[in-house]
């Protein structure tokens, strides 16, 4: 792995929580991407579109700064069927959960929610522990 | 219509920082995951930068009665740290820590245009409606009231 990007960081963080600030002063609403996505599929047709706007906003992001920098880096840590499973337990498990590394982790511990404390702390262990274990056992 | 247009705003926001901060390479956030290897703290930079913001921002913000273009909050209302949180977030850090890319980051990298990045965003989709339907048994509405 390259150097730590320290100013990029830090300049990312402050952007993803100004724009979850701003999502929930204007619309009232929390920036959990697990949630808002999970919602398209599940929630009733005039609480749809703007959180198809939402996703197409994030990916339009990424599209923003690969034209700034010409490309991003992308070096996956798995192939099939690895991609598969890890993608399945992600969907299940921020359902089952309520929440993900936004809506708990950024938007939930800023509201001081015990329960998005109990998780955040839940899914980094796991997620510790499965790095050591692909990495440093097998 | 005037909620959608803040949503794709604030949606090139959030997905702007995560590929400013790189997080949309799974290497990254591996790389802070593997305590024990050459640990990467980036992604630690990336969240206390956001609760940097989100901590201030969201007491003042709901210090308010109403946000300003929508009628009302939409705040989770469970309370409980229960066995379903639990093991919920058990099983999404199983497989955040096993491919390197959670929700947000997954779908910021749709922009690269890699099939593999497609296929988790897939099957991210699919174990989303196989819990929702098996939980659709118990509670009517699902994505609404999360953290």
């Amino acid at each position: 792995m390259a150097e730590a990007n320290l100013v990029g960081g830090v300049v990312g963080g402050l952007l993803i929580g100004a724009a979850s600030v701003m999502l929930l002063l204007l619309n009232g609403r929390i920036a959990g991407v697990s949630g808002i996505l999970a919602g398209i599929a599940s929630g009733s047709p005039g609480d749809r579109s703007w959180r198809v706007a939402f996703v197409t906003g994030l990916i339009l992001g990424g599209v923003t700064w690969a034209l700034i920098r010409g490309g991003v880096p992308l070096h996956l840590q798995q192939r099939m069927p690895g991609l598969l499973i890890a993608g399945l337990l992600v969907g299940m498990g921020t359902r089952i959960g309520s929440g993900c590394t936004s809506g708990h982790g950024v938007c939930g511990l800023a509201r001081l929610s015990p329960r998005s404390f109990a998780a955040t702390a839940i899914f980094m262990i796991a997620a510790i522990v499965t790095v050591y274990i692909s990495r440093h056992i097998f | 219509m005037k909620t959608d247009i803040i949503a794709l705003l604030t949606g090139w926001i959030f997905g702007l920082g995560l590929a400013v901060s790189e997080m949309t390479d799974p290497a990254r956030v591996v790389g802070f995951l593997d305590v024990a290897g050459e640990w990467d703290p980036t992604l630690l930079l990336v969240m206390g930068g956001a609760i940097a913001v989100t901590l201030p921002g969201f007491f003042a913000v709901l210090s308010r009665s109403r946000p300003l273009a929508a009628e009302k909050f939409y705040l989770p209302d469970k309370k409980d740290i229960d066995t379903r949180l639990m093991a919920g977030a058990a099983i999404f850090g199983a497989g955040w820590g096993l491919a390197g890319f959670c929700p947000g980051p997954a779908l910021v990298a749709l922009s690269t245009l890699s099939p593999e990045v497609l296929i988790f965003v897939a099957a991210m989709l699919v174990g989303q409606l196989l819990a929702s339907l098996s939980e659709s048994r118990s509670s009517l509405l699902l994505g609404v009231d999360d953290a």
